[in-house]
């Protein structure tokens, strides 16, 4: 085989839950890209290998579906590169239908649809190791012959019968695809092509002998209506708790780590405006947002392990009342868990919903959710104004916090339910979902899954928030303090200019103009904030004590609860604001939602600092 | 008898589907297609296995020998023939 020739192009296609992606994630290893398809947000896997003849091929990880009538953006992707409709993706040349060998009835229906696209097409049953271990005895060849696709059995967690796949996709090479004869199904076509999967499982697949009773009993408890609704939220708990004390000790490592780096440089430097800009601008600006790292880590580890055990479908059915009363959607619960971590990815998330206003009203109050973006500004303001002590053998700072994701959630159902209850009242969308079976998660593939996303914050980190640690430097540093100046620097600066300007309309809600500054910038992302506080703060020159202990000397407990209340709504996302535009296909949206948070941000923060004003906290 | 009527242990066979009213945001026909993709053809056996805390809804339901969870509004298009438990 020569090297020149073109890559084959191969796509996994398969059922939610059918171990797609850790077949992906063991064909491709650290050889994947991830992206989005042009013109819309759903994010394109791919990666390559070589298969046993020496040939490279591309594997592309499509979105589960249950079928090729396409309900959603997610699974519209999936029938169009399917059908190779795509505009710029280049069609297919084999289709490798992933399968769960423990639950084969829906996808040999999806396997007898994707058959009339008419590209050659293979069937792994994966995870067929839990298959063997359960007793099904499935007829391959049997099956095979039936299904008129040839068969093979993967294990994908553990390596296992890759090499026969990629040799199946090898003999497939340079098969022609016929002419594809798919048509949207009928009801009528559904119930025949189901009935002849069911035809089909009956002859080749016997049930197993030592069928999993394990899902059974844990469902028993986990689904249960109140203990199975406590242990939910005796989850969230924990993850809130394990974000803060496990994160503490790699985030004092980071925090030293940088202020070492600073020591070193600035004592090689000399003083003056390089100076300045390295240490002050670059270090200590991309200091303070890589210190997040590890709760981001943590956060996205509970959620990944969440998914891969399969847990989530059991916390959205368990939500689903609940969400129902704000009006929302029970498949919200995922969007809405996941805007913990980021509003960004739940945001995208938010395309399971198929109902549009459902969807948009999601979109809308996914960013109400506290998002790790606002942990650094949370951990800053908690560090300097709370104190640590233990209520009831719990951190008060602790409690602080989860108070501040009790706001955000609870903000984020009133919003729905105003929305989707007094100002668009319609039927909603039918709830259902598949239960999967629980699995052990694979160590491996959460360990990618947690890099992936901490390496796409740290992309963050790189690009965008760098860029405006550079910018916030610039504005703080120049213009420079006429020779005579009284005052620290900063006042004179295009920082200091903003400030002031902004301060009549922030000085009701208890800003002084420091925090002002800090939230032009904190427009890129609300992590920046804490960076714009420590530039503002370190170029004025309070750069000794942490920047904790400066706050706490200059601001008051009103002032901080305040900036606290402006966090738990402000809109300080740009990165949001645009997949908002992106998602809802508009600007309308995004000034909507634009609008409303920055209201709801004010609101609460005069409330606040007044209310903190009349307890003396001046 | 329909599906929405079950309580938690109580089994059955789907005899058809009867969407009339029961779409809500979606059209019937895309309701029908829906259940008829998640597995809720006629001759299925179906047993309700939990129900949720308030209103006893939604359900997670046992289809054959995978797992479901609809709400009772959903479940009410599903025609059932009764099996003794």
């Amino acid at each position: 085989m020569s090297d020149t020739a073109l890559p084959t192009r191969i796509a996994l296609v398969g059922n939610p839950n059918s171990g797609k992606t850790a077949l992906f994630n063991a064909l491709t290893g650290s050889r994947q890209k991830v992206a989005n398809y042009p013109g819309v947000t759903v994010e394109r896997k791919e990666g390559s290998v070589t298969t046993p003849a020496g040939r490279r091929a591309l594997v592309l990880d499509l979105p589960g579906t249950y079928s090729l009538r396409a309900r959603s953006p997610d699974e519209m992707v999936t029938r169009d590169v399917v059908l190779g409709h795509l505009a710029g993706e280049t069609p297919p040349d084999i289709l490798v239908c992933v399968a769960d060998a423990t639950n084969l009835r829906l996808v040999l229906r999806l396997v007898l649809e994707l058959k009339q696209v008419g590209r050659p097409m293979v069937l792994a049953l994966n995870m067929f190791d839990i298959a063997e271990r359960q007793g099904i005895r499935i007829d391959l060849a049997g099956l095979s012959q039936a299904l008129g696709v040839p068969i093979v059995t993967t294990v994908a967690v553990r390596k296992r019968g890759l090499e026969a796949l990629l040799a199946e996709v090898d003999r497939l090479t340079g098969q022609a695809a016929i002419a594809a004869a798919w048509h949207q199904p009928s009801a009528g076509d559904l119930r025949e092509s189901a009935r002849q999967a069911e035809r089909i499982l009956k002859a080749h697949v016997k049930p197993p002998l030592r069928p999993d009773t394990l899902t059974g009993k844990l469902d028993g408890l986990l689904l249960h209506p109140v203990a199975g609704t406590l242990i939910l939220f005796a989850i969230l708990f924990l993850m809130f708790q394990a974000v803060f004390t496990w994160a503490s000790p790699a985030m004092d490592l980071i925090d030293a780590s940088f202020a070492q780096i600073g020591g070193w440089v600035g004592a090689v430097l000399p003083d003056g405006l390089l100076h300045s800009f390295i240490v002050d601008g670059i270090i200590a600006g991309v200091g303070s947002v890589v210190i997040f790292l590890p709760q981001i880590l943590i956060l996205f580890f509970f959620i990944i392990l969440l998914e891969d055990f399969g847990y989530m479908a059991r916390a959205a059915f368990l939500m689903d009342k609940m969400m129902g009363v704000a009006g929302l959607h029970g498949r919200a619960f995922i969007p809405l868990l996941s805007s913990f971590a980021c509003a960004i990815p739940g945001i995208m998330s938010a395309r399971v919903i198929d109902n549009r206003r459902d969807r948009l009203t999601t979109i809308l109050v996914a960013p109400l959710t506290t998002c790790s973006a606002r942990i650094p500004v949370y951990t800053l303001i908690i560090a300097a104004f709370i104190p640590p002590r233990q209520v009831y053998g719990m951190s008060l700072q602790g409690l602080v916090m989860l108070g501040l994701y009790a706001a955000g959630i609870s903000s984020a159902l009133i919003v729905a339910f105003i929305i989707r209850r007094i100002i668009w009242r319609s039927a909603s969308e039918p709830f259902l979902i598949e239960l999967p079976a629980y699995k052990t998660p694979d160590a491996w593939n959460v360990a990618r899954g947690v890099w992936q996303r901490g390496q796409i914050f740290l992309q963050r980190a790189g690009t965008t928030i760098f860029a405006m640690m550079v910018l916030i430097w610039v504005l703080a540093t120049f213009p420079y303090a006429p020779a005579d100046a009284t005052g620290p620097a900063i006042n004179y600066s295009f920082a200091g200019m903003i400030g002031h300007a902004m301060l009549p309309v922030f000085a009701p809600i208890g800003f002084n103009w420091e925090m002002a500054v800090a939230l032009v910038p904190g427009m890129a992302a609300r992590e920046v904030a804490v960076g714009a506080l420590g530039t503002v703060y370190s170029i004025a020159g309070d750069n000794t004590a942490g920047l904790a202990a400066t706050l706490a000397s200059k601001w008051s407990l009103a002032s901080a609860l305040a900036f606290l209340a402006w966090y738990v709504f402000a809109p300080q996302c740009m990165a949001t604001l645009g997949v908002v535009r992106r998602e809802t296909g508009g600007w309308f949206w995004m000034w909507v939602m634009f609008g409303y948070m920055t209201g709801l941000a004010y609101i609460a923060a005069l409330i606040t600092y007044r209310i903190a004003l009349s307890f003396g906290a001046g | 008898m329909r599906l929405s009527g079950l309580a938690k242990g109580e089994q059955g066979v789907v005899q058809g589907l009867d969407v009339t009213g029961h779409g809500g945001a979606i059209e019937e026909a895309e309701l029908e297609r829906r259940l008829l993709e998640m597995g809720f053809v006629e001759g299925a056996h179906v047993k309700v296995l939990h129900e949720g805390l308030f209103g006893r809804d939604p359900i997670a339901v046992k289809l054959d020998d995978m797992r479901v969870a609809l709400r009772r509004r959903e479940a009410d298009a599903i025609l059932m023939d009764a099996v003794p438990a």
